[in-house]
């Protein structure tokens, strides 16, 4: 029992991770209809850039204030620069565009700092079950999905970033400038992806370190359904508590499996996610 | 509705099946299986020319050009011909791979012609689990599925050590050239012809599957899944069999590639391969064999011109593992940002653009 419970601690906290992951996702693609396979590449670099800050500093908190605002002016960049040219002509274009960056932000970061391993401090002691480390992992993607709920209902800015998501055309008339929001979306997504780097990637960094955890993170955006936040947050926390448990009485090799086989159980049950609403659709 | 779905319908198919000539005037008195056929035999022999004036580290190459075509050209036919987003080709690549290992090493006695049969069998089967079991998704749930299902898969290969060999992988000895050819082509040489033969043979299928009726149908699903759906086309059934048909070419690249290394190993099938095999189709152009075409050639050798690169350029080892990978990435937003429909758009653009001037 003791075996079980700890397990579920734990998928706790490494759910924590994915499902930051994933609501960065669902913001993206809640703003623009892409996936941004990019996602893990920005929270490496805000991840690296926060490594560079701490070394300097000696401050482990401005270093993580370094990591969110590198992912916040990476985010805006890539939609505003890169994207938007492109995922105009089609969806499967922007995808893709989104796949070169992750090559190129990778290997860039690779260049600069190497493929060797480097370490990477925790905020908090992570001795014990349920460590402080895994206690602020889940407190602050808790805390995350709060602050995002209230900027979504109860702020002007939030009201305008729904607006531009759901009609654009609409918006645009009314004087929202939807570009913007467009830009301010990928920002704030990629924030929170920095965040949920700076939860998954101690103890060591590399250039690959964030390969599963986004694998994970899509799935748990995914199965939470890419049009709902707190989808999100729900299906991180399945993924999670799934993996661990498989990890924990069968073998760590097939937690990715155990993955796939709660995205086909899920999915053939509700194929737009577990917490996605039915649409009409147009004839 | 029916009269666009046809018009769309019908451009890409002129582009898909035969060399670049103008559909409808040489070549209109055979049927398109055997114009097919023929345009793979005059492929074989432009290949076959190729690799007698080559040596053998090209012949290598160009096999590897080979099994990647093949395996491109079944994922556009997903991807550009049914509108499927697979992220996990390369899943069907490793499912072929190791197929094709194992026959070698536990029933050494039979032909390779039957083992690449019994690969591709083992991957239809693959297909129609896969395609069944995510028929009803679609978009990005579609991708995120197979990318998980690209992603899972090494992991079976590492736990049943025994069977896969771990990460390791199998290591397998495979026939060269037969007797009578000695002296006149060395093992690569034959590996890549052999290659090129299978793998036109089965582009050929392909491009006459693509121009009949289920690439029509196909293509209806990809513009309009209602409206194909109200037009009587079985909507759940295609996407399957697209799947398969895939799966399939899939399944036969990777067996051919155990075939030419020699070795299988998981890290060869990463979600990097997967990824790669996606982004490369759009760069070369998602439309047709021909964009398959490019994109397999810059699959191949985009990584060994940035690897020679960085050796000329006397760069540190970090840049220099690191060269492809970002070389691959600035072609790729480049390419998009500037010929949205990839190499072969551009080059459809720049023969227009001729013709009339």
């Amino acid at each position: 029992m003791t075996h079980f419970i700890n397990l579920t601690l734990n998928g706790l906290a490494t759910g924590a991770a994915y499902a930051a992951l994933a609501l960065s996702l669902v913001i993206i693609y809640q703003a623009t209809r892409l996936v941004n396979f990019a996602q893990p590449a920005f929270a490496l670099l805000s991840v690296y850039a926060a490594l560079a800050v701490t070394q300097l500093t000696g401050s482990y908190w401005i270093g993580f204030a370094a990591a969110l605002a590198t992912g916040l002016t990476v985010g805006a960049a890539a939609e505003r620069l890169v994207v938007r040219p492109i995922a105009r002509v089609s969806p499967l274009n922007g995808i893709i565009v989104t796949l070169g960056m992750l090559l190129v932000v990778q290997g860039v970061v690779g260049m600069v700092w190497g493929n060797e391993q480097h370490g990477f401090g925790y905020a908090f002691s992570y001795v014990g079950r349920f460590s402080p480390a895994d206690a602020f992992a889940v407190g602050a993607v808790a805390a995350v999905a709060v602050l995002l709920f209230l900027l979504y209902r109860f702020t002007p800015f939030g009201l305008r970033m729904r607006a531009a998501a759901h009609h654009p055309e609409a918006a645009r008339l009314s004087g929202v400038r939807v570009g913007l929001m467009l830009t301010a979306g990928w920002a704030i997504a990629s924030a929170i992806g920095a965040l949920a780097g700076m939860l998954a990637g101690p103890p060591f960094l590399s250039p690959n370190v964030f390969d599963t955890v986004f694998v994970f993170g899509i799935t748990a955006a995914v199965i939470g359904g890419l049009d709902n936040p707190f989808g999100s947050i729900l299906g991180g926390m399945l993924i999670g508590l799934g993996g661990s448990y498989v990890s924990g009485y069968l073998g760590s090799e097939l937690a990715t499996l155990s993955a796939l086989v709660i995205v086909v159980v899920v999915l053939s049950v509700r194929p737009d996610g577990i917490l996605a609403r039915p649409t009409a659709r147009k004839v | 509705m029916s009269t666009t779905t046809g018009q769309r319908a019908d451009r890409p198919t002129g582009a898909v099946s035969t060399p670049p000539q103008p559909p409808g005037r040489r070549g209109r008195a055979l049927p398109l299986p055997a114009r097919n056929l023929l345009a793979a035999a005059a492929a074989l022999a432009l290949v076959t020319a190729l690799l007698m004036v080559t040596g053998d580290l090209t012949a290598l190459r160009l096999a590897a050009v080979g099994y990647t075509f093949l395996a491109l050209a079944g994922l556009q036919l997903l991807v550009g011909g049914s509108g499927q987003v697979s992220l996990g080709h390369g899943a069907f690549m490793m499912i072929g791979a190791y197929s094709m290992a194992l026959l070698v090493l536990h029933l050494p006695m039979l032909p390779l012609a039957t083992n690449l049969l019994i690969v591709i069998a083992v991957s239809v089967i693959a297909g129609i689990a896969v395609g069944a079991a995510t028929a009803r998704l679609h978009g990005p749930y579609l991708a995120g599925a197979t990318l998980i299902l690209a992603v899972g898969l090494p992991g079976i290969a590492h736990r049943y050590h025994d069977l896969f060999g771990g990460s390791n992988g199998l290591n397998v000895r495979m026939a060269g050239a037969p007797p009578f050819l000695d002296g006149i082509v060395s093992t690569s040489q034959w590996q890549a012809l052999v290659v090129w033969f299978t793998a036109l043979l089965g582009l050929a299928l392909l491009a006459t599957v693509s121009a009949g009726r289920l690439g029509r149908r196909m293509r209806a699903i990809r513009d309009d899944e209602t409206a194909a759906a109200m037009a009587g086309i079985p909507v759940g059934r295609t996407k399957v069999v697209a799947f398969v048909i895939a799966s399939a070419a899939g399944g036969l690249a990777g067996g051919l590639q155990a075939y030419v290394l020699g070795t299988v190993t998981p890290s060869s099938f990463s979600l990097v391969l997967s990824l790669t095999l996606i982004a490369a189709l759009v760069l070369g152009g998602i439309a047709g064999l021909w964009g398959a075409l490019w994109a397999a050639f810059a699959v191949v050798y985009l990584e060994i011109w940035a690897s020679e690169l960085a050796e000329t350029l006397n760069l540190g080892s970090d840049v220099q593992n690191n060269l492809p990978l970002v070389l691959f990435g600035v072609v790729l937003i480049l390419v998009l940002r500037f010929w949205p429909l990839g190499v072969q758009g551009a080059l459809q653009t720049l023969r227009a653009r001729v013709r009339r001037s």
